[in-house]
């Protein structure tokens, strides 16, 4: 019988050997810590015999991950042992999305950003228009007083969302996280949320406990989540165990809502029908404001830094982690071919209205900020107000046969 | 994942009541085993590559139930597991495979003279015949768990050995990324290339990560003989051909087996073997034999009366769709294969096929006829 010893000592040929012999050799290696057999591992496949093959792909990773970045940080790890690896398996799996240049990998806690800064940093950079996290700071501003203008005309607005995400501090990300870990989560916003009063006070329906009616009509509403079909998410890992520890929690009124698990640990969504859009981002500040008073008070806190902002899953939702978005009918404006570069110049994006997933159907499009990192949440806000306005008024000139102008493009970070 | 314990450290801080899954909606065989004492044993464990009993579970857990075939909802990452694992493996063996206990030896039969007939089954009903098998190679993780690295090693062993085929057998191996979307459809629509990566059992257990990397189908020139590389296992090992002429399919697997075996220990490699569990694969529904032996047999009468079920329950047998495992029967005709896989011979599998298929297709002729069926009824095998 082999000690635990020998196993140490046991070159690969020798490990073979035990493992031919079947019944019981190899049961005392397994308390080992796996420094030993990873050390022989990495030995015999060197980083280089790792490397993705990334020559069909689209995605931010791809475009910034090089041999030498791989082979620095491949057997590095977060303190909670999540590796480079795995961070980019979803942009290794999924080559290229359709409608959306997609990030290309995710982080599994905190740290990730940290220790994988060497690949992180440019992919932020390439994503964000620029931002470089070395040097740059990045502003916060939950004030929505400072809004204006921000009531569009209801014959083309048809609704108004703000939605953020926001990570608690000492719990892995969800590509990442154990059971246990996303249970806590689950324990500790609901407890949170449930201090909630007056317009905001609310219930949580935990996935699990909901049935299929339940959620086709939320899903419907467009209040829940997808279920995760998404290769997207099922590649980075974050559909394991579902629906354990997944739910929805919103208030009586059903305009602010927050979302427990799914992408980021939570996402906290105001929304409303109409075009109310400064009302709307009242209701969030001020929700926001009170779910961080409510989990302080027990002793957590978001994950943020002044390099970052707020820390989510995905690179993509640095900074502010803001999309703040209307559904919007425009038959005349989208059918013209300037309507890409007016949104370019607006910094706005359009997606079908099924969510980031779907293409847009008919003359109703959803539209938001491209940005998310280097301006706060006032500014990104303010621009979507004041773009959606734009392309009304657009809109509204070619209903009348006038011409409309492409406006010159908006400066991207605060000087 | 490879080289690390997928932080395996960080969860054992919580308590093993709040690491447990939830399982009450599920009808796998892992979910019947598992106990919470159970995975409180495991949880601490983990396989010399890093593989844990969270990982063997996941695919479990992410899928509850699959509408056509009791699942068994874990995996292997290596040959260590069902070692380091046994306390939950053990059961689970032998709950999906019969009965068969820690302590029974298995038996490898590949000498196709033992066949006794399956030369002569009516192609008017038998569309085609199949025989499978996986192999893996010692000393590199298995699918849910290799590198890209050892992913790639795997293959490149595979070419080389491949390549070195003669006579009847030589042919010529297709790389998945290399091949075209037409190329690629042309091989799924011929039965002959995997499925692109959907099923949601093969997803969940980490399987299709890298796709196609790695990736890719090996066949001789006439089709009849094909190796897939890097799907679910290492190496699966088919024979086929259209017609009822079982015998000279098991011929060709077995020779062809034979001789990509002796190819690779003669590179230093050898297969996952043991004698208790024989052949080692990904899935424990594999072990043993690994062999699936089966038909595309017409049979819309069978099919339709109330005693199918239990009438291939006797023959040992077991019916899935045209398409693969993921798939429902279409139009009468089904797939039809032994349903054991561990515990008994190759020889004795294919028998069963052989001998079962034969009368199943008299009883489709009887009823055609409107003859009853019911003194045919075998007794259980």
């Amino acid at each position: 019988m082999a000690t635990q010893f020998t196993r140490m000592l046991a070159g690969r040929n020798t490990a073979v050997v035990l493992a031919s012999l079947g019944a019981g050799t190899l049961a005392t290696g397994y308390l080992l810590t796996d420094s030993t057999a990873a050390a022989e591992r990495r030995m015999l496949y060197p980083p280089s015999a790792d490397f993705p093959d990334l020559r069909k792909h689209n995605n931010c990773m791809a475009a910034s991950l090089t041999p030498a970045i791989y082979a620095h940080l491949r057997d590095k790890s977060t303190p909670n042992n999540w590796t480079l690896n795995q961070s980019i398996q979803t942009g290794v799996d999924n080559p290229g999305h359709p409608f959306i240049k997609t990030v290309g990998m995710v982080a599994g806690d905190e740290e990730t950003y940290e220790v994988f800064s060497e690949i992180f940093d440019p992919v932020i950079k390439d994503r964000h228009n620029g931002y470089d996290p070395r040097t740059m700071k990045h502003p916060t501003d939950l004030d929505s007083s400072k809004i204006t203008s921000g009531v569009f005309d209801e014959r083309y607005v048809l609704s108004s969302r703000v939605r953020t995400g926001r990570s608690i501090r000492g719990l892995s990300l969800p590509p990442a996280c154990s059971r246990a870990e996303r249970r806590e989560v689950e324990r500790v916003a609901v407890m949170a949320l449930s201090g909630l009063k007056g317009d905001l006070a609310g219930r949580y329906y935990s996935l699990g406990d909901m049935n299929e009616r339940e959620q086709q009509q939320l899903i419907d509403e467009h209040f829940l989540f997808d279920k995760p079909v998404s290769p997207l998410l099922m590649s980075a890992g974050m559909a394991r165990d579902w629906p354990d520890a997944r739910g929805i929690w919103h208030n009586n009124q059903k305009n602010f809502l927050i979302w427990i698990n799914e992408e980021d640990h939570t996402r906290i969504i105001s929304m409303e029908k109409g075009g109310n859009m400064k009302r709307v981002f009242e209701r969030f500040c001020r929700g926001l404001k009170q779910v961080e008073q409510l989990i302080h008070e027990r002793g957590w806190e978001f994950m943020w830094n002044e390099r970052l902002g707020y820390i989510l899953t995905c690179p993509s939702n640095l900074g502010t982690g803001l999309r703040a978005g209307v559904h919007v009918r425009l038959p005349n404006l989208s059918k013209d071919p300037r309507f890409s570069k007016i949104l370019e110049n607006l910094r706005l994006q359009k997606r079908g209205t099924g969510g980031v997933d779907k293409a847009a159907t008919g003359d109703t499009f959803d539209i938001s900020n491209n940005d998310r990192l280097g301006k706060s949440e006032v500014e990104l806000v303010q621009l979507v107000v004041d773009g959606v306005n734009y392309l009304i008024d657009c809109e509204k000139r070619l209903e009348r046969g006038q011409d409309i102008k492409i406006p010159t493009p908006l400066a991207q970070f605060r000087r | 994942m490879p080289f690390g314990n997928t932080h395996n450290e960080m969860k054992l801080k919580y308590a093993s009541a709040k690491e447990y899954p939830d399982l009450s909606k599920h009808n796998n065989h892992m979910a019947k085993i598992i106990t919470p004492a159970i995975y409180e044993l495991l949880r601490k464990r983990q396989t010399p590559s890093g593989f844990t009993l969270d990982d063997v579970i996941q695919t479990g857990i992410d899928n509850p139930g699959h509408p056509f075939i009791m699942t068994v909802g874990c995996v292997a990452g290596d040959e260590e597991t069902y070692e380091v694992f046994k306390e939950l493996l053990d059961p689970v063996i032998q709950d999906r495979h019969g009965g068969y206990k820690p302590t029974d030896k298995h038996k490898t039969d590949l000498d196709p003279a033992h066949l006794k007939g399956g030369d002569d089954l009516d192609p008017n009903y038998v569309l085609s015949s199949r025989v499978r098998t996986g192999r893996s190679v010692r000393g590199f993780c298995l699918p849910p768990h290799c590198s890209r690295g050892e992913r790639r090693a795997v293959e490149t062993l595979s070419i080389e050995a491949l390549d070195t085929l003669s006579g009847d057998l030589k042919g010529t191996y297709y790389a998945l990324k290399n091949m075209s979307d037409a190329e690629q459809q042309q091989l799924i629509d011929d039965h002959f290339l995997f499925d692109k990566p959907v099923s949601p059992l093969l997803l969940a257990s980490g399987m299709a990560r890298d796709w196609p990397d790695g990736r890719g189908i090996w066949h001789n020139v006439n089709k009849t003989f094909l190796v897939w590389v890097n799907e679910e296992d290492h190496l699966r090992v088919i024979s086929m051909q259209q017609g009822g002429n079982m015998k000279e399919v098991f011929n060709r697997f077995c020779t062809g087996l034979t001789k990509i075996e002796k190819l690779f220990k003669e590179r230093k490699h050898e297969f996952m073997w043991n004698e208790h569990l024989g052949y080692v694969l990904t899935c424990p529904s594999n072990l043993g034999t690994g062999l699936r032996a089966g038909v595309h047999v017409k049979l819309p009468n069978v099919s339709k009366n109330a005693k199918f079920e239990e009438i291939l329950k006797k023959l040992r047998l077991q019916k899935r769709g045209t398409g693969g495992v993921d798939t429902a029967a279409v139009g009468g005709t089904f797939d039809i294969s032994n349903a054991d896989r561990l515990g008994f011979s190759e020889v004795e599998l294919v028998q069963m096929v052989v001998d079962g298929v034969k009368l199943l297709v008299e009883m489709e002729k009887k009823l055609e006829k409107g003859q009853p069926i019911d003194a045919m009824i075998p007794a259980q095998k």
